[in-house]
Formats: structure tokens, C-alpha cells, sequence
């Protein structure tokens, strides 16, 4: 749940943190000491190096240190994007409800786009096959009730590109 | 595919990774394999595929930038050039296709929030169709549990 995030303040990137950040977006060094190749690599003392990770991670600029797995190898063949209409007023209840279940990976809010476009809450839903997703979203919609005032699955049918988020130096 | 080993390391990492002298070494401690071992199942699973990264993963707003997921409907005669064209901008970071009338589903980071509506512009002029833009207003969870 990460609803305190409208409300935190924007942390402001200074040239070192941009050099670790560019230094490390395709990844962590894969050595014992990977803080210390950083700091080498950048001409930094480690503890600086240390001291910047912790105060981005602090600041939300990073999410988390971590693997990113390739759900379709994992034997998650199934992900959909369930997009619903839901009432404006009720949005952050079901928001908050539907992004706790298990196999809902991300829940945002996003804006319609009328009279093409009626979904207001977009959840993805992964499992190991469409026919697990499907279901998931009928259970979905069994909790929403009266306020589904509809919903669809947009199951992807081939990745086009696939980088990371990359800031360029 | 996956050896127990993997599948621990895999739940353990999702979790979050320390900031500190010996990290790899700590993980270790925690799956009880050691720090050797660890580093190169990391790396045999990077270049399988099965782990698409692993580091530090950055959000771009907090940083100052923009993100945002963007739509378009393309006919299928199209579809390919219009794919081209779109995966061209360096700020496209994901791009898929899915079977809907909004066929192709994209994630746009930039370096300023300005920046956004004028990567959209361009895209529309380049390809002639128009795109959705769909920021997030609000987040309610994010978080890959996979349990493997």
C-alpha cells in the first residue's frame, strides 16, 4: 500500500547522486563489494556512496534494491490488465482493496477518456494461465458489486520493448 | 529450470536488497548458501532471462522526471511501421501489444514532466494516430510478489 505518496516531497537529484544513478541503471555490480566497485568507479569514499543509497531509498528516488524476474519464464503466462469503471467517489476504497490481493502487482488510478475509454482503475493481475486471470477478475468484480459499472481484460500479446526507466548523462 | 536455490533467491530479492559493506554475503547468510554461490546464480539467471535486472529500481517522478502510460489504436496493416516509429523515442521505456482496439500500450519516462505532452506530439506527428495519455492520478499499490 502506498497511498502517503501524493503527499511526499520531491527529492532533488544532485550531480553525485545522477552519476550513481547512470552508473547503476542496467544494474548492481555483481561483485562481494559492489558498493565499494561503485565508489571506485566514481572516484567516491564508499560511505558516501552508502550514505546516498540510503537517502534515495529513504526518499522513494529508489523503489528498492532488487531482481526484477521475467514473469512469462517463471511460468506466469497469464497477465492481464484489468481496467474498470468504478465511481469516482469510491475509487481510493477500491483501489486500496483490490491492490492488496495477491496477485495484483500494480493498481493505479487513471483518467478516462470518454466516450472511448470509461476505466478509471487499471489492476494487474497475473497468474498461470488467462483462464487463472479471468478468474481472478470475476472475483474482482464479485467484490466490487454494484459498483463495477464495467470492466475488461487486456491480455498483451507480444512485449515491442522492454528497457529499463533510463536517464541519460 | 529454477533449482530451490533459485526460487529462495528469487522470493528473497523481491523483498529488498541491503546497503552495505558485504550484501551479497548478508543475503547469503539469510538463504544459508554462501556469498559465492549466490552471485553466480544471479548471474546464470541474468543471462537466462529469467531475471530481466537486478539493482536499483528508480522512480522517475521522485526524481524529477515524467512517466506515464500512453495508448494508441493502430489497424493492423500498420501496426509494425507505427511499433517501429513508437519504440524509436528513447523515453519509450515498455511497449506491448494487446489485444484490444487500444492495441499497442506504452510507458513514457522522461527526463522532465514537461517533457511528456511533447514526446506525445511528436509520436502523433510521426505517426499519424492519435495517442492516449493515461498518468497515473493516483497509486495504490506496487509490488511484484511472484511466489516461485
Amino acid at each position: 500500500m502506498n497511498t502517503a505518496e501524493a503527499i511526499t516531497t520531491e527529492y532533488t537529484l544532485d550531480d553525485t547522486d545522477r552519476a550513481i544513478i547512470l552508473a547503476t541503471q542496467s544494474g548492481l555490480p555483481l561483485t562481494p563489494r559492489p558498493y565499494h566497485q561503485l565508489a571506485d568507479q566514481l572516484n567516491l569514499r564508499v560511505e558516501e556512496v552508502l550514505a546516498r543509497f540510503r537517502r534515495m531509498a529513504e526518499a522513494g528516488v529508489i523503489r528498492r534494491i532488487g531482481a526484477v524476474p521475467n514473469h512469462y519464464k517463471l511460468g506466469y503466462r497469464g497477465n492481464g490488465m484489468s481496467v474498470w469503471n468504478v465511481p469516482d467517489a469510491r475509487i481510493r476504497h477500491w483501489g486500496q482493496k483490490i491492490g492488496a490481493l495477491d496477485e495484483v502487482s500494480h493498481c493505479y488510478h487513471r483518467p478516462r477518456h470518454l466516450p472511448e475509454w470509461p476505466y478509471n482503475l487499471f489492476a494487474m493481475v497475473h497468474g498461470h494461465d488467462r483462464a487463472a486471470v479471468e478468474e481472478q477478475v470475476n472475483r474482482i468484480a464479485e467484490l466490487l458489486g454494484d459498483d463495477d459499472l464495467g470492466h475488461e481484460v487486456l491480455f498483451s500479446t507480444r512485449i515491442l520493448k522492454k528497457t529499463g526507466l533510463r536517464i541519460t548523462g | 529450470m529454477l533449482n530451490e536455490l533459485d526460487r529462495r533467491i528469487i522470493n528473497e530479492l523481491q523483498r529488498g536488497f541491503p546497503v552495505s559493506e558485504t550484501p551479497y554475503a548478508d543475503v547469503a547468510g539469510r538463504l544459508g548458501t554462501t556469498e559465492a554461490a549466490l552471485l553466480a546464480r544471479l548471474q546464470q539467471m541474468l543471462d537466462d532471462g529469467i531475471l530481466t535486472r537486478f539493482g536499483p529500481l528508480y522512480h522517475a517522478e521522485k526524481m524529477g522526471g515524467g512517466l506515464t502510460l500512453a495508448a494508441m489504436a493502430i489497424p493492423a496493416a500498420d501496426f509494425e511501421s507505427v511499433a517501429e516509429s513508437v519504440n524509436g523515442f528513447p523515453e519509450v521505456a515498455h511497449n506491448y501489444a494487446r489485444d484490444h482496439r487500444l492495441n499497442m500500450w506504452f510507458v513514457l519516462a522522461t527526463e522532465s514532466p514537461e517533457r511528456i505532452g511533447e514526446v506525445i506530439a511528436e509520436i502523433e506527428q510521426r505517426t499519424g494516430y492519435p495517442v492516449y495519455n493515461m498518468p497515473k492520478q493516483e497509486e495504490f499499490f506496487v509490488g511484484l510478489h511472484f511466489g516461485v
